[in-house]
């Protein structure tokens, strides 16, 4: 097939259509809108239904309802829609739904703007909305990633039974890079637990009530078990340069590409660093990261957001080494040169940033 | 009351094994409750039109959230007010299904008033009830917005004061208001003359769904003895003196005569046909020979910027896709939303013969300017060595800048020459391909074809791309 110049956005629907999704939920919102305009124009071309919600409230309750009827669903919306959707996250968490939940992050607090910043990563990696519950988090940082990811997405939210996000941010919803598209994803199996309207599922439930407490607890313990279980089998991250590496640079999705092009520049001047992505932010690379820190001298985590990622780099590395920061936030991306300069002047001259 | 669930309908499950607790007969409604009689309503209507294995039934929170104990059927369990987008997202799924919405006065009336407006509006070929106990049944007795002015509750201890909690909303003549729903009708379940006909009611709302004819509602005014602290026989009658005076009886609406049921369409591509639906298909092997061009020239990173108008997006985007075309690593970044409407654009392209870094170029190799402040605010960033090319017909200064490379191009008037002044985007392109031969002009024609959405103006483009080249390449350095 043919390579094709795409956004980041389009490429998520070309990607959800191959994966054999069918229907799509959601409410306009900018850095996000092409993914509804681009569902609008493509579901219903596939025979499958773009419905735009009257809220994000309303779209991810659909995408509960389309769920429970065992197909492949999904819903896109960009930071303050999150906040609103994590109601029917949560529920759809304890239901055990599985769905894809496209995050293209923006500026915030509050109305904030529409440019690019990765300060939802507590509210989409921690769970976010009530409950002892997670959420798989992947998180692209190309074009092709937002198509092959969000393929990704459903397999494992079917695997696990479970919301996955993509979380990814304005720019590279924005951004448009060459993307070899897989082949469709044909012949989809059916679900014993899903209700089909028909005879044979009729006696299934789909519900997160358990009025008795104990009852509750065997539920959530059943849940921690499967987030160890994802913990165990889904980890995914990138390595560049980490072999001979002093000094590791920690960063994710539109981050990354900053950070690959500052490594380069830095081993240009023969600077031992290299770059470690992850590319699921639950689960986190923690095993990964607790590794390198038997061998390397620092590590320095570059965010744009105001220190939430680094939290789980700090548990990773439980006070070994030290770990520096730098970060921007309301819409403000690092540039490569930025991040080279603070490299040498947190990493190797131990100045504060 | 209660007790007439036992003679059951086949929609009903024999025993209740969901319920935990030790009496897996009973239902778990107070004595006296409404809900028990709208539920067999329900289950009876499922039997008789055969309707049961393909139906599905939304408990919404409230005292029926626990309405999958008795309903032999697919059972979802919704958010408080959430049932109508529940019921929308599997009914979208699964069109052949019969979907029930059932919801009481809290969940539908008030925290839910957007999810059920919108489901009407939309026409969902949908059934909802709507159980209106005038109170908040579950959580103890607060007040519901159906509750009757005066009407005391745990929440409105002086009774309901319409200056302070506003007046009881009258459901059915505010779905019947909208212009899809098909059937709206408020029953009563105080006498069995009543019953008789809120049962006609429910049937028929649930036939129109069978139909395909769309969406169909029923309020049913019902009693919550324990809410009011009335015992059942007084609680008929607080309805029938009461609730009757403000939300009297009757269909509000019906075109179940007049409209035409609709058709469920099923398509289902196979994977060639979903390669072409998605646009995907064809092959862009071009086989274009490579260009020779001077080391200084390669991997270049550009900014394009100028006024919105003037085709800067679109300039990149095709330098980006041509750059594809030629077997190079590409990305185009755009400036976009507010940054846009002050009147400027700006986008970043990398072309390189490695994996693109940094999409994003903030001291560019290549400084593309087709307006003065653009210039005047990119000029520095421009590395040593780099090049600053400008439509010198729209720009009155120069580039300060001696240790970089300058073509002035006055692209604007040239093309006017050719016949169209939003062109002079192309020309300009062309001009730096010509200047650097860092592409081959065919790349550049192949990704005209598909940035130029009408086909009628690529001819034109070409032309403004060949102007552009000579010019470029009769004044390489
Ligand atoms: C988001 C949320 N807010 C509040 C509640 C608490 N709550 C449960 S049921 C209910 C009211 C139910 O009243 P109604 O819909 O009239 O049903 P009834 O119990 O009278 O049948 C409320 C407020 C909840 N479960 N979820
Ligand atoms: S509280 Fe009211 S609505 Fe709830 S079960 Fe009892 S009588 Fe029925």
């Amino acid at each position: 097939m043919a390579k094709q110049l795409l956004k980041g956005n389009h490429a998520i629907v070309k990607g959800a259509l191959l994966a054999g999704c069918r229907l799509y939920f959601g409410y306009p919102i900018t850095p996000a809108s092409e993914i509804a305009e681009g569902a609008a124009l493509y579901f219903p071309r596939l025979g499958g239904t773009f419905l735009q919600a009257e809220s994000e409230v309303a779209a991810i309750n659909m995408v509960y309802g389309a769920s429970s009827g065992g197909l492949r669903v999904m819903t896109a919306s960009s930071s303050p829609g999150i906040s609103l959707k994590q109601e029917g996250v949560s529920y759809a968490a304890s239901a055990e739904l599985p769905m894809v939940i496209v995050n293209i992050m923006r500026g915030g607090p509050g109305l904030g703007n529409i440019a690019p910043e990765q300060s939802d990563y507590n509210q989409v990696v921690k769970g976010g909305g009530h409950g002892n519950y997670k959420v798989p988090v992947l998180a692209p940082n190309s074009v092709q990633e937002m198509c092959n990811l969000t393929m990704l997405a459903f397999d494992i939210a079917e695997k696990y039974r479970t919301p996955v996000y993509i979380l990814a941010d304005g720019y590279i919803g924005q951004m448009m890079e060459p993307v070899e598209f897989p082949k469709p994803v044909m012949n989809l199996p059916r679900h014993d637990w899903a209700i089909y309207a028909d005879a044979e599922s009729k006696d299934n439930l789909i519900a997160s009530i358990y009025l008795d407490p104990e009852e509750l607890e065997e539920h959530n313990r059943k849940l921690q078990r499967k987030y160890a279980e994802i913990e165990k089998n889904e980890v995914r991250l990138e390595e560049f340069m980490l072999d001979d590496a002093k000094y590791v640079l920690i960063g994710y999705g539109i981050v990354s590409r900053m950070l690959k092009t500052a490594v380069e520049k830095l081993r240009n001047e023969n600077i031992p660093i290299g770059l470690l992505r992850p590319k699921t932010l639950f689960p986190f690379p923690s095993k990964k990261i607790k590794e390198i820190t038997q061998r390397i001298e620092k590590f320095m985590v570059i965010e744009m957001s105001n220190g939430q990622m680094i939290d789980d780099v700090r548990l990773a590395v439980e006070g070994k080494i030290p770990i520096e920061f730098y970060n921007r936030m309301g819409g403000v991306v690092p540039s490569t040169d930025e991040i080279v300069e603070q490299v040498k002047k947190q990493l190797l001259q131990g100045e504060r940033g | 009351m209660a007790t007439k669930i036992l003679e059951k309908a086949k929609s009903f499950y024999d025993t209740y094994e969901r319920n935990p607790s030790a009496d897996k007969k009973m239902p778990h409604y107070c004595p006296g409750c409404g809900h028990g009689n709208v539920h067999k309503m329900i289950a009876e209507a499922l039997d008789d039109f055969g309707v049961a294995d393909k139906s599905i039934l939304i408990s919404p929170v409230g005292c029926s959230v626990f309405a999958y104990y008795y309903f032999d059927v697919g059972n979802i369990q919704a958010a408080h007010g959430r049932a109508p987008a529940v019921a929308t997202g599997i009914k979208r799924a699964h069109p052949d299904s019969v979907v029930i919405s059932y919801q009481g006065d809290g969940d539908l009336a008030a925290i839910g008033t957007a999810e059920i407006l919108h489901a009407a509006n939309r026409g969902e070929n949908l059934t909802v009830f709507f159980v209106n106990n005038a109170i908040y049944g579950m959580t103890g007795g607060q007040m519901a917005p159906t509750t009757l002015v005066g009407q005391k509750t745990t929440t409105t201890p002086l009774g309901r004061q319409p200056g302070n909690e506003g007046f009881p909303i009258k459901v059915a003549e505010l779905i019947s208001q909208l212009e899809a729903p098909v059937y709206v009708e408020r029953v009563s379940l105080v006498d069995n003359k009543l019953r008789a006909k809120a049962r006609i009611a429910i049937r028929k709302a649930i036939k129109n769904q069978v139909d395909n004819l769309g969406f169909s509602l029923v309020e049913i005014l019902s009693p919550c003895p324990s809410g009011w602290k009335l015992d059942p026989v007084d609680s008929l009658k607080w309805i029938e003196e009461n609730m009757h005076k403000n939300f009297p009886i009757g269909v509000f609406r019906d075109l179940t005569k007049e409209v035409e049921p609709y058709k469920i369409e099923k398509v289902n591509p196979n994977s060639d046909e979903i390669i072409n639906l998605l646009d995907i298909s064809g092959e862009n092997d071009l086989s274009l020979k490579s260009t020779e061009t001077s080391d200084k020239y390669k991997n270049p990173e550009i900014k394009i910027a100028g006024f919105g108008g003037q085709g800067i997006l679109l300039m990149g985007a095709a330098l980006a896709q041509a750059g594809m075309f030629a077997d190079y690593h590409v990305s185009w970044l755009p400036s976009y939303g507010p940054e846009m409407r002050g009147g400027t654009a700006n986008c970043h392209v990398n072309v390189r013969s490695k994996e693109v870094g940094s999409p994003m170029v903030s001291l560019p190799t290549v400084l593309i300017g087709m307006n003065r402040p653009s210039l005047e605010k990119f000029e520095n960033d421009v590395v040593p060595g780099g090049i600053i090319i400008y439509d010198s017909s729209l720009i009155d200064i120069k580039p300060k800048r001696t240790d970089i490379e300058v073509l002035a191009i006055p692209a604007t008037k040239m093309a006017d020459d050719i016949g169209n002044t939003r062109i002079a985007n192309m020309l300009v392109m062309g001009a730096y391909i010509g200047y650097t031969n860092l592409l081959p002009k065919e790349a550049i024609y192949e990704s005209l074809k598909t940035a130029i959405k009408r086909k009628r103006f690529i001819e034109i483009n070409e032309k403004a791309v060949d102007a552009g080249y000579e010019f470029g390449k009769s004044h390489r350095k």
